[in-house]
C-alpha cells in the first residue's frame, strides 16, 4: 500500500520546525550578545529562522489537508502524483533557499529573503496545490462545511498575495518608497491571513473530530466568524504602515476593520465557560489539550492586536518589540498550537503508533515548557518594547542608549526563547520517531 | 446561510479587494515626497540595500530588523548626516559586517538612504491624539 502523502508533509514539517528553532535561538543570542558565533552571522541566521518557521507552518498545515481530504472529507485526491511532485518541488527549492541564505545571497524582502527567481518554483508548487484541491472538493455535493471555504479562501489569496508580494520587481513600484512599502506591507498582511485560513479551517477539522459534531463546521455563527475573519484579511492589515505617509483615509479603514475584532473577543469571552467545561472533559487527549492552549493565546493575542491598532497606540509600539510579541504568540502560540495538535491527531490515526508512558509524560512536560517559556517570552519582549516605544518618543534617547536600558529584557527573552526550543524539542521529537517508523515500514 | 449567499459575500469581498488594491497601487500612494531625490545612483542604492539583506537589522518607517537603528532620517538627524553613514558602511561595527563595498556601491546606498530620508518622518515624535483614537502629526518634529 502506498504512503499517504500528507505525512511526508508532516515529516518535513517537523524537520523545518525544529531547524527554524535552533537559528531562531541562535540568533536570538547573537541579538544581545554581539560577536556571538559569527561562524554564521546575524544577518545570515534570521532569515534561515524565518524560512524554515515559516515552512513549518506551510508544510504541516498542506500535510493535513492531503491527509484529511480523502481520509474523513470522501474526497480522493484529484493526482496522488501532483502532490509528490509538490512535496519534491518544495523540498528542492527549499534546499536551495538555504544554500543561498548561506552564501549571502538575498533578496532582501521581509519574509522572502531569497533571490526573487526562487519565488518561481514556491510559485508554481502552490498552484499544483490549488489544482489538486479544487479539483478534489469541486466533486463535493451539498453544503461545504466551513473548513473547506477557509482552506479555499487560503490558497487562494496565498496565490495572490505571493504575487503581489514580488510586484517590487516593476520600477513603477520599486521606484516609489512609499507605494513599495504599502503594497509590501498589503500583501504581506493578506498572506499571513491566507495562511491562518488554512491553520484556523484545520483547527476546526481537528476540532469536528475530536467531537464527532460535524453541525459546529456548517453553522451559521461559523460562516458569520469565516467572514469577518475573511474581512480582517483583506482590509486590515494597514496598522502595520500607520505611520508611513500615504492618503490618510487608508489608515482610517485599517483602524474601523481592525475594531471589528472586538466581535470575535467577545465571542470568545461568551463561550469561555462552556469551552472549560469541554475542555475538562477531553483535556486527556493530546491534540485536544493542544487546541486549548491555541484558544488561551487566541485570547490573549487578540487584545494586544487590537490595543496596537489603536493609532495612539500603534505610534508608541510600532516598530518595537511589541510588534515582535505580536507575531510570536500568534506564529508559537496559535499556528503552532494548532498545527500540533492536527500532526498529532494524524499521527495517532494513520501510524496506529501508541506512544509508551515515558514518552507521552515527555509531550506533557514539553507542552507545559513551551506554554510557559512562550509567556515568558512574550511578557519580556512586550516589556521592552512598552520601554523602547516610550524612551523614543518621550525621552528622544539615541538607539544606543535605549538598547542599554532595555537589554535585561532581551536577554531574559533569549533564555526564554531557548525554554520554547526544548519545549518544542521534547513534544515533537517522539512524534518525529512515530513518523520514520511508519515511513519506514514497507 | 445558503450557498448562494455565501458566494454572493464571498465575490463581493473579493471586487471590493481589488478595487482597493487598484486605489492602494495608484492613487493611494502616489504623493512621494522624495520624488526628485531618487537619482540613479538611490535607485542603484535599494537594491544594494536588499542584495545585502540590510532589512535583518534596520527598519525603515519602523518596518524591517531590530538589531540595528532605524534608519529612515539618519541622513537628516543632529549629528548623523552623509559622512557617517558612509564611515559606518565602510568600516562595519561590533554588531554590523564590514561588507567591503567599493566607493560606487558606499555612495549609491547613500544617495538610496538620502531618498528615503526626504519621504517623510519616523518615528513620529510630535503628534496630538485625536477624541477617536487617531492622531495627528505636527509638521515640526
Amino acid at each position: 500500500m502506498k504512503k499517504e502523502v500528507g505525512v511526508f508533509f508532516i515529516f518535513l514539517s517537523i524537520v523545518a520546525l525544529l531547524a527554524g528553532m535552533f537559528f531562531g535561538s541562535l540568533s536570538a543570542f547573537q541579538f544581545v550578545f554581539p560577536g556571538f558565533f559569527d561562524l554564521l552571522p546575524f544577518f545570515k541566521n534570521r532569515p534561515l529562522h524565518v524560512s524554515l518557521v515559516v515552512s513549518w507552518i506551510f508544510l504541516s498545515a498542506i500535510g493535513g489537508i492531503y491527509y484529511y481530504l480523502p481520509k474523513y472529507c470522501g474526497l480522493p485526491l484529484f493526482s496522488r502524483k501532483m502532490a509528490v511532485v509538490h512535496i519534491w518541488l518544495f523540498f528542492i527549492t527549499g534546499l536551495l533557499i538555504l544554500a543561498c541564505y548561506l552564501l549571502g545571497k538575498f533578496g532582501g524582502r521581509e519574509y522572502w529573503e531569497f533571490p526573487a527567481i526562487l519565488a518561481i518554483p514556491v510559485f508554481i508548487s502552490w498552484v499544483l496545490f490549488a489544482f489538486n484541491y479544487f479539483i478534489s472538493v469541486f466533486k463535493k455535493i451539498g453544503q461545504w462545511p466551513v473548513y473547506l471555504w477557509m482552506w479555499a479562501t487560503g490558497i487562494c489569496f496565498f496565490l495572490f498575495t505571493f504575487l503581489e508580494s514580488y510586484l517590487w520587481v516593476f520600477p513603477y513600484f520599486r521606484d516609489n518608497l512609499i507605494r513599495d512599502l504599502t503594497v509590501q506591507w498589503k500583501a504581506y498582511g493578506a498572506l499571513t491571513g491566507s495562511w491562518n485560513m488554512l491553520v484556523y479551517g484545520t483547527a476546526i477539522f481537528v476540532m469536528e473530530r475530536i467531537k464527532g459534531d460535524e453541525s459546529v463546521a456548517k453553522s451559521k455563527l461559523a460562516f458569520w466568524m469565516y467572514f469577518l475573519g475573511l474581512t480582517n484579511l483583506l482590509f486590515g492589515w494597514a496598522h502595520h504602515i500607520y505611520i508611513v505617509p500615504t492618503v490618510p483615509w487608508i489608515r482610517y479603514l485599517a483602524y474601523g476593520i481592525s475594531m471589528t475584532e472586538l466581535l470575535i473577543l467577545s465571542r470568545i469571552i461568551w463561550n469561555w465557560k462552556s469551552s472549560l467545561e469541554e475542555a475538562k472533559k477531553d483535556y486527556y487527549f493530546l491534540p485536544f489539550r493542544f487546541l486549548v492552549a491555541s484558544d488561551v493565546w487566541i485570547f490573549l493575542n487578540l487584545i494586544l492586536a487590537l490595543l496596537i491598532s489603536i493609532p495612539a497606540v500603534n505610534v508608541y509600539t510600532h516598530g518595537t518589540h511589541i510588534t515582535v510579541a505580536h507575531a510570536m504568540g500568534s506564529a508559537i502560540g496559535i499556528n503552532t498550537m494548532i498545527l500540533l495538535s492536527s500532526v498529532l491527531f494524524i499521527i495517532n490515526d494513520v501510524t496506529k503508533y501508541t506512544f509508551s508512558k515515558i514518552q507521552k509524560s515527555i509531550i506533557r512536560a514539553g507542552f507545559w515548557i513551551t506554554n510557559i517559556s512562550l509567556f515568558a517570552f512574550l511578557i519580556f519582549l512586550t516589556i521592552a518594547g512598552a520601554e523602547k516605544g516610550i524612551l523614543v518618543i518621550e525621552n528622544k534617547l539615541s538607539f544606543q542608549a535605549i538598547m542599554q536600558k532595555i537589554s535585561p529584557y532581551l536577554v531574559s527573552f533569549a533564555w526564554s526563547g531557548l525554554g520554547i526550543f526544548i519545549g518544542l524539542i521534547m513534544t515533537t521529537v517522539p512524534p518525529l520517531v512515530a513518523i520514520f517508523q511508519y515511513l519506514k515500514r514497507k | 446561510m445558503s450557498t448562494k449567499l455565501k458566494r454572493i459575500f464571498f465575490w463581493s469581498l473579493f471586487l471590493l479587494f481589488i478595487a482597493y488594491g487598484f486605489f492602494i497601487y495608484t492613487s493611494g500612494t502616489e504623493n512621494d515626497g522624495g520624488k526628485r531625490f531618487l537619482t540613479e545612483g538611490a535607485k542603484r542604492g535599494k537594491l544594494l540595500f536588499q542584495e545585502y539583506n540590510c532589512t535583518s537589522c534596520h527598519q525603515l518607517y519602523g518596518l524591517g530588523g531590530y538589531m540595528g537603528p532605524d534608519l529612515t532620517n539618519v541622513i537628516s538627524a543632529p549629528g548623523k548626516g552623509e559622512s557617517y553613514v558612509k564611515s559606518f558602511i565602510k568600516n562595519g561595527t561590533q554588531q554590523m559586517p564590514n561588507f567591503h563595498l567599493g566607493e560606487a556601491d558606499v555612495n549609491a546606498l547613500t544617495e538610496y538612504l538620502n531618498y528615503v530620508d526626504k519621504t517623510g518622518i519616523s518615528p513620529v515624535r510630535n503628534f496630538e491624539v485625536q477624541y477617536d483614537g487617531t492622531i495627528m502629526q505636527k509638521a515640526i518634529q
